[in-house]
């Protein structure tokens, strides 16, 4: 049986529709619909309920040593307050999750990682941490809501005090209140826009839903759901596990060599992509020329005269969708990279018709600074 | 969910319009709201044979695609190009936005009446 988050009421009372994600009953789309969401948050302000991510402590004096074997990213030189991207990878450098560490204080780490994976990675942590740090599982305390969009810092600003509001990406105030309700404040997001996610005690979610939604009313703020969160990720190339990663993809594959750190010393996964050497696949962007629309775990063909049929497989789809803001149809794709330059002129196959696509350089969208 | 009493409907949530030996096809009032916003539409050509209980097109939405069936056996006499590029008008309003017309029917299946499909969408969401 599928959970609920604490938003679970005012979601039908938004008139969400129900679906199960991840363990999760999430509104899929309001009445608004996918489109005007996403527009909302490209134009104007969108707010999601994002509870159903699940938030891990790492504590103790070898927390840092923890997350360094662990995690693919390097952790050392982080100030209070800063987060980190990072995947996680298992002994063959496959992915297990990848996710967010937030460096409270010194000792201190609170680490955010996706629905899915919650369950998997808090054992991978217990199962493979070194001694001097615990891994405490408080996903049930919080909610976590994203409030994103143009207009998502001013309106956030009407409701907490200024300097409790980050002010650079990637950073976060860890005692912030928002309309009186303590929360803390980061800003970071899934969609490509400016904006923050909030982390709120469970049962103040509501309150907080609600006084966000009726003080950006005036802007456009909208309550919006999974389906423009993953609209709004793909136009902006965020990868997503489950498709652009997966336990048996490195984070190199996935083209996330930012995030690992193969100067740091070891770490679970560094061996094993160290003897791989340099990835024979690479996650590109396809941009549909023909007329169709591509979705996950299509095959990807390039047209090859010494093939039977006139072309070789050469991969296939991980993500794919009509993006509402580029008005088109694109996707995302692991492919053999011999033919992954910009501009190749690749055929997908969907659902038994070939459609014409072509490379495109990642992200499809690019926010105006 | 908006219905129409002169016209009839199918399980799998088209509509048809009968006039002589002209079969017109679309999507339902309560096809379109539950597959939320289309942005593709794939039809046959003219001239196309289709089957009763077979697809003859899809529709997509940003979410998914799906199938869109023939409830009878004959020959495509015409198709709504209009739909190909206004996806949307499907959205706006479905029992216009047309997606084919069939001629020389030789089967068809059972089809509801508005109230006989109104009553099975109920039955199906509980």
């Amino acid at each position: 049986m599928e959970l609920k988050t604490p938003l679970y009421d005012a979601h039908v009372k938004a008139g969400g529709k129900m679906v199960p994600f991840a363990g999760y009953i999430l509104p899929v789309q309001y009445k608004a619909g996918v489109i005007k969401e996403h527009m909302a948050v490209r134009q104007e302000a969108g707010l999601f309920d994002v509870s159903h991510m699940g938030e891990i402590l790492c504590e103790g004096e070898k927390a840092l040593e923890n997350l360094q074997h662990l995690l693919t990213n390097d952790f050392t030189n982080m100030v209070d307050g800063q987060a980190r991207y990072s995947p996680m990878c298992n002994e063959h450098g496959g992915t297990v999750d990848d996710l967010i560490v937030y460096k409270k204080a010194d000792n201190h780490y609170f680490i955010v990682v996706n629905a899915a994976n919650k369950d998997k990675d808090f054992q991978w942590m217990l199962d493979h941490q070194l001694p001097g740090a615990t891994f405490t599982d408080v996903s049930d305390q919080y909610a976590q809501l994203a409030l994103q969009g143009p207009k998502a810092m001013e309106i956030l600003r009407r409701l907490a005090p200024e300097d409790k509001i980050p002010t650079k990406y990637y950073h976060a105030v860890f005692d912030g209140e928002v309309g009186g309700i303590p929360c803390i404040i980061s800003k970071t997001g899934y969609t490509g826009e400016d904006g923050v996610e909030l982390y709120a005690p469970a049962d103040q979610a509501e309150k907080l839903w609600d006084l966000l939604l009726e003080t950006g009313r005036d802007d456009g703020l909208i309550p919006c759901g999974l389906g423009a969160r993953d609209t709004l990720r793909m136009e902006a190339a965020m990868p997503l596990y489950g498709h652009e990663m997966n336990d048996d993809v490195t984070p190199l594959e996935t083209g996330l060599n930012f995030a690992v750190k193969m100067k740091k010393d070891d770490f679970i996964g560094k061996s094993a992509m160290e003897e791989a050497g340099a990835p024979k696949i690479k996650r590109v962007g396809l941009k549909v020329t023909g007329r169709g629309i591509i979705r996950e775990d299509q095959t990807v063909y390039a047209e090859d005269a010494s093939a039977p049929d006139g072309r070789k497989e050469i991969g296939h789809t991980t993500s794919g969708t009509h993006c509402p803001f580029l008005g088109e149809p694109v996707g995302m794709a692991l492919i053999d990279k011999e033919y992954a330059e910009v501009g190749t002129k690749l055929i997908v196959d969907v659902r038994g018709r070939m459609v014409e696509v072509e490379i495109v350089p990642l992200p499809f969208y690019t926010r105006a600074k | 969910m908006e219905l129409k009493a002169e016209l009839k409907y199918t399980k799998s949530h088209e509509w048809i319009a009968k006039d002589g030996d002209v079969a017109t096809i679309g999507l339902t009032d309560y096809a379109q709201s539950e597959l939320g916003d289309l942005v593709f539409v794939n039809l046959p050509e003219e001239g196309d044979e289709v089957t009763v209980g077979e697809a003859f097109g899809d529709v997509e939405s940003v979410k998914a695609a799906s199938d869109v069936y023939s409830p009878v056996t004959g020959t495509v006499s015409a198709v709504n190009e209009e739909l190909l590029d206004a996806p949307e008008s499907i959205n706006e309003a479905p029992y216009d936005a047309w997606f084919i017309k069939v001629t020389d029917i030789s089967e068809e299946e059972e089809l509801l009446s508005a109230e006989e499909y109104e009553k099975f969408v109920e039955e199906s969401e509980e």
